[in-house]
């Protein structure tokens, strides 16, 4: 299975959008709250050289915002 | 082609009640959109929500999913239409996927917010710049950050920014902040806030991320280090997708109390509109009546 990624805030709709589409095609993902971790937020900004979430790490493919097509093609589902 | 009965176009609180109505009448029909809730997700909360004491935005948009799995309803994600035009007596649809043909059109794409227009905005679009407080204001921890826009999003979006950021400024072109009276002394008596009225936003700079920002208060010009823009200067109606009906000078689709439009088949409901208060519920019950004005049209016109 792909390694997914996500970085996110708490409160941000497209965020909770795409962990309940990863929930719902049962693909398990890592969710860092990039509003509390720092070094996580550096990381996120240097992967997708914007600052906005979601962004969304599927085996190094950046899906910036929540795609639900990109997400598909990038996980192959 | 096939011919649907109706289209409905977006599947916020409008478009969606429209689709229960429409479903409950058995038309043929499907929704067109680019995501299921709309706006209603940036809700924080609603507390004249009728059954409810208290409900998110998120919360009721699940239970809207809910509501709607009982009705099969043909519902395509993830396809935003581009453009409505009359095909002889029906309409064509253009959308990011293809093409479609209704009896009936209702327009229900709801609003967006209204942007900077200044230079550098799009250069810096999502590099500093964010038109969704609640979604981005954690990641400006300990920064200075500007919020342009003194009305009641942009009142809001301080308060929760005073929290989190260093140094926040508002930006009010206008020589007063207006709205609730508590809110604005909530906001002035705020240390690490800074109230910049009868200023105005020139050019955002910066190299990869956003820097600053130019200002202009009178004659004088000057720059503010921000590394985070937030734009809350409210809304446009999303109704760029149609020519051939009246709108206001607002942008807003002129609509009657059956939300018939001015042109015979195509119905408009909830934000998109010209109707009296954007609210989730009256967007509902705009909803209903277009549903129920495109099914009588079907049928009896």
């Amino acid at each position: 299975m792909k390694k997914v990624i996500i970085y996110s805030t708490s409160a941000c709709p497209y965020c909770r959008m795409a962990k309940d589409f990863f929930n719902e095609i049962k693909i398990e993902f890592i969710n860092y709250d990039v509003g509390i971790d720092k070094e996580k937020l550096d990381e996120m900004v240097k992967k997708s050289s914007q600052i906005g979430v979601p962004v969304i790490d599927i085996e190094g493919e950046i899906i910036i915002g929540f795609d639900k097509e990109k997400i598909k093609t990038a996980l192959e589902v | 082609m096939r011919t649907y009965e109706l289209i409905i176009v977006g599947a916020g609180p409008a478009g969606i009640t429209a689709g229960i109505y429409a479903a409950r009448k058995g038309m043929d029909f499907i929704t067109l959109t680019g995501d299921i809730g709309g706006r209603t997700l940036f809700s924080w909360d609603m507390e004249n929500y009728v059954g409810y004491q208290f409900v998110t935005g998120k919360e009721l948009v699940d239970k809207v999913k809910d509501h709607i799995k009982e009705f099969n309803m043909d519902i395509r994600e993830n396809e935003q239409v581009r453009e409505i035009l009359k095909n002889q007596k029906n309409f064509r649809l253009t959308t990011s996927k293809g093409e479609y043909e209704a009896k009936t059109v209702i327009i229900a794409t709801g609003r967006e917010p209204k942007t900077l227009n200044v230079k550098g905005e799009d250069k810096f679009q999502n590099k500093g710049i964010t038109y969704c407080a609640t979604c981005d204001a954690p990641l400006f921890r300990d920064k200075s950050v500007a919020v342009v826009g003194g009305g009641n999003s942009g009142k809001h979006a301080v308060l929760q920014l005073a929290r989190i950021a260093k140094k926040t400024y508002l930006i009010e072109i206008k020589k007063d902040l207006t709205g609730d009276s508590v809110v604005v002394e909530k906001i002035k008596n705020l240390d690490n806030v800074e109230i910049l009225t009868e200023t105005q936003i020139v050019e955002i700079y910066g190299d990869l991320l956003v820097k600053g920002i130019k200002i202009k208060r009178g004659e004088e010009i000057q720059s503010l280090d921000v590394e985070g823009i937030f734009v809350e200067m409210g809304f446009v109606p999303k109704s760029g997708i149609i020519n051939f009906i009246d709108k206001n000078k607002d942008g807003e689709i002129i609509v009657d109390c059956k939300n018939q439009t001015s042109y015979p088949g195509i119905f408009a409901a909830g934000d998109v509109t010209n109707v009296f208060a954007k609210q989730v519920i009256i967007s509902c019950g705009e909803g209903a009546k277009a549903g129920l004005s495109a099914f009588e049209y079907i049928n009896y016109v």
